[in-house]
């Protein structure tokens, strides 16, 4: 079955004055897909996830050029940058829980957007802590600061502080680069247990767990799209030499 | 020539670095010592809750205790606010351009102007031309605007030092840039914030100059009545009976050095333990 389009990147550029970061990308991300992201550094695949959740508005000398479309709709021209990042999550490379408690930080964006009534703040705390598979190991000190958690436990939480907002996509920038093997598995797990229900973006400098999470995975070097296709084509016969040295760590 | 080993030249280092210190502390040590010493026997409940009488060299420094508790809090309820916003807006909002760099450099340098030339500013704006006369009113706001350079720059350092990353957080769920400012910077940047203003504080309870046209009184038999009001000071009062007031006994003046003295001191106390009871629980 032909999956619908969730996210349409339409010959997008990102410029940091004047530098460019991203050349030209055009990239559809179809809905409820996990799209892997690979490429050396400074390829430009955090740009390309700052630029769509409008996280980049905040560089004061970055500039972008194109069309990015969430369901039709464009990102920069008909959407409120709050109404989008709500609808967008967004996972750093470390685990950043804010200096409050396991509850609270869960319960932050619920929060913001006006949920007050403490039961229905305890019923998604529960359920977001579910969903991103740490409930068990948190429910008897949801009052702990969030800080005191172990790394993967604290990338779990930010996962499901993210899901607390009910967002449709969720963008991932290395979620495991400063984390264990078994915590690594663990998000990894909860990535592919999530992929029933939301769009995910997942970049990435480990091309293994790209290829063990994506569906498909798009290369980028040096600000340019190289290749997208299912992930199992990208690791065995890619259709451009510079993927084939990237995946076979040629360099990197 | 001789050549001292790397031993001795490690001691003779210490050594100077040593006395310099010490003579840093020793004028603050003995100027405390000879004010509590001299001050002491002029304390007692008199002293701190009564008018002055025989042409101040007799009865109390109530009415200056008060007046310089009221410009305190006149100070803060106009500077804070006002310091405050102005931090948040030059921090979070402004644009990185040659306007917030220019008003950046301003307050710089605000931060260093005599503050006798605030006193003079105060006098023409406050005093003359708004027609407010010599005030409490005047006074206070005389002194907010000396503290408000102090107090936006410590402001700003405070708000500097929270990670970027919190904001990021919070915008990336959706936050707007108030709620992010009002929810997750504002929380963790308050404890500096607060520090930095009781110094500016204690720092304006103190001062002598921006008072002296602008509110303070020489003697006033009545205790002030509204902010429209003039009101004696301990700085001034200090000054006053130091070198106005013949045959005055030297243990009113101590005395009264020594109260203004533990007033500031215990304001920069408690912005200490304020920084250090938030320190200890802030984990990041
Ligand atoms: N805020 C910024 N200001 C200037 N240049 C930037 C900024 N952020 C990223 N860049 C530049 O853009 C390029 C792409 O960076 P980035 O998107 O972080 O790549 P990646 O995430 O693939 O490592 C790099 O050359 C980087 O130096
Ligand atoms: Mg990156």
């Amino acid at each position: 079955m032909e999956k619908k389009k969730k996210i349409e990147i339409r010959d997008l550029s990102v410029l940091y004055g004047g530098e460019e970061a991203l050349r030209h990308v055009n990239l559809d991300i179809l809905e409820r897909e996990i799209m892997s992201v690979i490429g050396p550094a400074n390829s430009g695949k955090t740009s390309l996830l700052r630029t769509l959740n409008r996280l980049n508005d905040r560089v004061s000398n970055a500039k972008v050029r194109g069309e990015i479309l969430i369901d039709g709709q464009s990102v920069y021209k008909k959407i409120l940058p709050d109404v989008l990042r709500r609808r967008m999550g967004m996972i750093f490379a470390l685990p950043i829980p804010l200096p409050l408690s396991i509850y609270d930080n869960i319960a932050y964006g619920p929060r913001v957007h006006g949920i007050h009534q403490k039961s229905v703040l305890d019923r998604k705390v529960e359920e977001s802590l579910q969903e991103a598979f740490l409930w068990d190991e948190v429910k008897d000190r949801l009052n702990l600061p969030a800080m005191k958690l172990s790394g993967g436990q604290q990338q779990r939480l930010c996962i499901a502080r993210a899901l607390a907002v009910e967002p449709e996509i969720i963008l991932y920038d290395e979620p495991c680069s400063g984390l264990d093997p078994l915590s690594t598995a663990k998000v990894e797990e909860t990535m592919v247990r999530l992929k029933s229900r939301y769009t995910q973006i997942l970049v990435t400098n480990n091309t293994k767990q790209a290829a063990r999470v994506g569906e498909r995975t798009a290369f980028f070097l040096m600000g340019e799209l190289v290749e997208v296709d299912a992930t199992d084509k990208i690791f065995t016969v890619p259709t451009d030499k510079r993927t084939e040295d990237y995946v076979s760590g040629r360099f990197g | 020539m001789i050549r001292i080993s790397a031993k001795w030249t490690e001691r003779i280092a210490f050594f100077f670095l040593l006395v310099s210190t010490l003579i840093i502390i020793i004028p603050v040590i003995l100027i405390t010592v000879m004010i509590i010493q001299k001050g002491l026997p002029a304390m007692n409940l008199e002293f701190l809750t009564e008018s002055p009488r025989l042409g101040m060299r007799a009865g109390g420094i109530f009415p200056a205790i008060l007046g310089t508790v009221y410009l305190v809090l006149g100070t803060m309820v106009f500077a804070l606010p006002i310091g405050i916003l102005a931090a948040i807006y030059l921090s979070e909002y402004a644009r990185d351009n040659w306007l917030t760099r220019a008003i950046d450099l301003a307050i710089v340098n605000l931060a260093g102007v005599p503050s006798v030339v605030y006193g003079l500013f105060g006098l023409g704006l406050f005093v003359i031309f708004l027609n407010f006369g010599t005030s409490i009113l005047a006074g206070s706001l005389t002194l907010a605007i000396m503290s408000l350079p102090v107090i936006i720059t410590a402001s700003r350092e405070a708000l500097g030092t929270v990670p970027q990353s919190f904001r990021e957080v919070s915008l990336a769920l959706g936050a707007t840039r108030w709620q992010t400012i009002r929810r997750v910077v504002l929380p963790n940047a308050l404890p500096g914030i607060m520090t930095g203003t009781v110094l500016a504080l204690s720092r304006a309870a103190g001062e002598t100059a921006p008072i002296l046209f602008t509110v303070a009184a020489f003697y006033l038999p009545k205790l002030p009545q509204s902010v429209f009001d003039q009101c004696m000071a301990l700085p001034y009062h200090l000054y006053v009976i130091a070198t106005q007031v013949p045959k005055i006994k030297p243990h009113v003046q101590y005395g009264t050095a020594l109260v203004l003295i533990v007033m500031v001191l215990v304001m920069n106390l408690s912005a200490i333990l304020i920084r250090a009871h938030f320190r200890k629980k802030k984990h990041w």
